[in-house]
């Protein structure tokens, strides 16, 4: 039941269909790698799992602890336990790093019942330092004017308060310079447990060398084409995916 | 709550009638006889009824200005209006002594709670007339008057009859001339020579009625080197028929004193609401104005500041927020009359669903003037697609070393940072309501706190349901 199973899912936008019955689980405990060209469909499987609304789904299920979660609210799926780590995180003038994550917090609490702050602040200064964030960053503007690694930074933040049961984390290494990789690297790491299942999408093997996958997928025109250990990703980087689609086209 | 339907009133019928709730009604349409009727009740003295009914003319006369206004202005029928409606009661100055129909109103809305915490004193108006007026102790052997107009034109007319229409003249505009005429209710304050008031003042206004005109007049004098801060809030209930509410509000502040005024306009979207309040801002004298419009079907506001003496500074800070069915057409007056002035406009409006929001600033600084300054900001925010916002600027600067800097914005909250903003599991009214609160944030920031907590929650139900 601790998995995330995503059974024959098929998804458009506007009419294209990109998602062509893709499958893949993901249970509590496991970090799994998607890569793929451009243009493969990795982002678009991250916003559909995580109920963005400009996406059809035309087929298929996807279970998180055996509910299915397409059709519901974005921010249903996110209580229910689903973070997207975003590729581009959006800008929101005037709305503090730290109010926000508090709303985000007492929206997952029943009516009336509301976060103690002092206990908050201790949490987020807490994980800040792991992030190495300066204390200034609370009262800065979320996303507003952050350099790329300071944006991503920011997303490791957020999911290690919110405490996710399945986290997405979308091309987090693209605009990373090598220390802010390896920070964000070892942000990802320490939430790695038995009860947390990751899916790590990315270009480049060079993630997942700080990010150790149990099992990596390609992922080509829509579906999971191929699946293995870490292996994998070093054999793709080492003959590009062509190889992959000639073995397809085959 | 107490509904309209009450009082059972003809509104065919019309003229002088007597009703089980109200001792005073002055009927229904406007001509001479109404107005000797409000000012006989007022036992007013004849100088005071002569500016009435002059005041009347000058109103018939003037045409709605609609050639740069909003054509809803039409919409009025002065014929249907009530002018005058009161219970005949002194404002008393205990809260046990208010009718329990008018205490509980109050009670519901806060009041005599927010008058314990914080405020230095209080005048609550129902309808046409004052139900409850108090002060700290204390203050009033230190010289502070805080009392309605016509105690305030009776009582001390050495005090408040020399500045009474005279920052805002009767002819200022069509609603300045009506509430000229019938104006009943509000607040005229008198702050001695160095007495700085720690606490705020605060009038809250109640419409009850249906078809009913509110106007109340307000005339702040701060002496020199006093300070008051002044706090109004205002609700009506839900009608089927619209309401007019038109205040005449006056700043008078003398040699170095400060004047803060606060508004948070929350009026049921059947009010019109068209209001004119303009400062006199005397040599090194600070005026301010905080504005928060949030409710009302029309309102037309233009604070503004008259810098008459040296160094003197004024300051408009404005929030408007308007919703499916409500316009909102605000802004500033700065008219710089003296050397070395300066001011500030910092003016935001959000529109959601069809609302729309407008912006008017006038700048003003002659030829002969020297080293005056104007700052002004104002910032859009659209919630839908087919919110609406409208900027008009005048600004006239002449002579040297005179300097405006103008910046204006206009943005959207867009699908991106709602769905980013819903992926951390805020709902999309949590979402709307987080980005809202972010865009009027440092503007906020300047309002008393109490005021901010208010304005905040109000926000936050506005935002409730315009989603979805």
């Amino acid at each position: 039941m601790n998995t995330l199973q995503i059974k024959n899912l098929s998804a458009s936008i506007a009419d294209k269909q990109i998602l062509k019955e893709l499958c893949l689980e993901i249970p509590q405990g496991e970090v799994h790698a998607i890569m793929g060209p451009n243009g493969s469909g990795k982002s678009t499987l991250s916003k559909v799992l995580a109920g963005h609304p400009d996406y059809e789904v035309t087929n298929g299920e996807a279970l998180m602890n055996g509910v299915n979660i397409l059709g519901q609210d974005a921010d249903e799926i996110a209580r229910s336990g689903l973070f997207l780590a975003f590729q581009y995180p959006v800008e929101v003038a005037g709305v503090s790093i730290a109010n926000f994550i508090r709303a985000a917090l007492q929206a997952r609490l029943p009516d009336g019942e509301s976060i103690k702050a002092v206990d908050y602040y201790k949490d987020l200064y807490v994980q800040m330092d792991e992030l190495g964030m300066d204390r200034k960053f609370t009262s800065r503007s979320l996303n507003d004017g952050f350099s790329g690694g300071e944006k991503k930074r920011c997303e490791i933040l957020q999911m290690s308060m919110l405490q996710p049961q399945y986290c997405i984390l979308d091309e987090t290494d693209s605009g990373l310079d090598i220390d802010a990789l390896r920070i964000v690297s070892a942000g990802v790491n320490r939430m790695r447990s038995k009860d947390r299942g990751f899916l790590v999408i990315t270009h480049y093997q060079r993630l997942l060398e700080y990010i150790v996958p149990d099992v990596v997928h390609v992922m080509w025109d829509g579906k999971i084409v191929r699946s293995g250990d870490k292996s994998l990703a070093l054999e793709l980087e080492a003959k590009g995916y062509d190889w992959i689609k000639e073995e397809i086209a085959a | 709550m107490i509904q309209a339907t009450e009082f059972d009133i003809d509104t065919e019928k019309g003229n002088f009638r007597f009703d089980t709730d109200y001792a005073f009604d002055a009927g229904v349409g406007l001509n001479p006889d109404v107005v000797r009727y409000i000012s006989n009740v007022k036992e007013e003295k004849e100088w005071i009824l002569n500016f009435r009914l002059k005041a009347l003319e000058t109103f018939l006369k003037k045409p709605l200005p609609t050639h740069w206004a909003t054509d809803d202005l039409k919409n009025i029928n002065f014929d249907v209006i009530r002018y005058y409606l009161a219970k005949g009661q002194k404002p008393s100055r205990s809260w046990d002594d208010v009718p329990d129909d008018v205490k509980n109103t109050f009670e519901r809305l806060g009041i005599p709670e927010q008058e314990r915490k914080f405020l230095a004193g209080v005048e609550a108006q129902f309808d046409s007339e004052a139900a409850y007026s108090n002060m700290k102790e204390g203050l009033e052997k230190e010289g502070v008057i805080f009392v309605g107009p016509t105690e305030g034109l009776r009582d001390h007319p050495e005090v408040f009859k020399k500045w009474f229409g005279k920052v805002i003249p009767t002819s200022d505009n069509k609603f300045s001339a009506l509430n000229s005429a019938v104006f009943s209710g509000g607040s005229f304050i008198y702050i001695p020579p160095g007495v700085k008031l720690k606490q705020p003042l605060q009038a809250y206004f109640r419409i009850n009625a249906e078809n009913f005109g509110q106007f109340e007049r307000t005339l702040i004098i701060a002496d020199e080197g006093s300070e008051v801060t002044y706090m109004e809030g205002c609700t009506a209930p839900k009608f089927e028929t619209s309401t007019l509410h038109s205040a005449v509000v006056e700043l008078v502040a003398l040699k170095g004193s400060k004047i803060q005024y606060i508004t948070v306009q929350n009026w049921s979207n059947n009010v019109y609401n068209l209001v004119t309040k303009r400062a006199m801002a005397e040599e090194e004298a600070e005026v301010r104005w905080i504005d928060c419009n949030i409710g009302s079907r029309l309102t037309m506001k233009y604070p503004g500041v008259i810098l008459r003496g040296r160094k003197a500074r004024g300051e408009v800070l404005s929030i408007a927020l308007a919703n499916s069915g409500q316009h909102q057409d605000t802004g500033a007056k700065m008219v710089h009359a003296a050397e070395e002035t300066s001011s500030n406009i910092i003016a935001k409006s959000i529109s959601i669903g069809t609302g729309r929001s407008s912006y008017r600033g006038l700048v003003r600084m002659p030829k002969h003037l020297k080293n005056c300054k104007n700052n002004t900001e104002c910032d859009a925010l659209l919630i839908n697609s087919d919110s609406q916002t409208d900027t008009y600027p005048a600004i006239t600067v002449q002579g040297e070393g005179n300097s405006v800097q103008h910046e204006a914005t206009v943005s959207k909250v867009s699908a991106d940072q709602i769905f980013y903003m819903q992926q951390r599991g805020l709902s999309e009214g949590e979402a709307m309501s987080l980005c809202v609160n972010g865009f009027v944030n440092d503007l906020i920031r300047e309002f008393p706190m109490e005021y901010s907590v208010e304005l905040k929650r109000l926000i936050d139900m506005e935002m409730e349901g315009s989603v979805g």
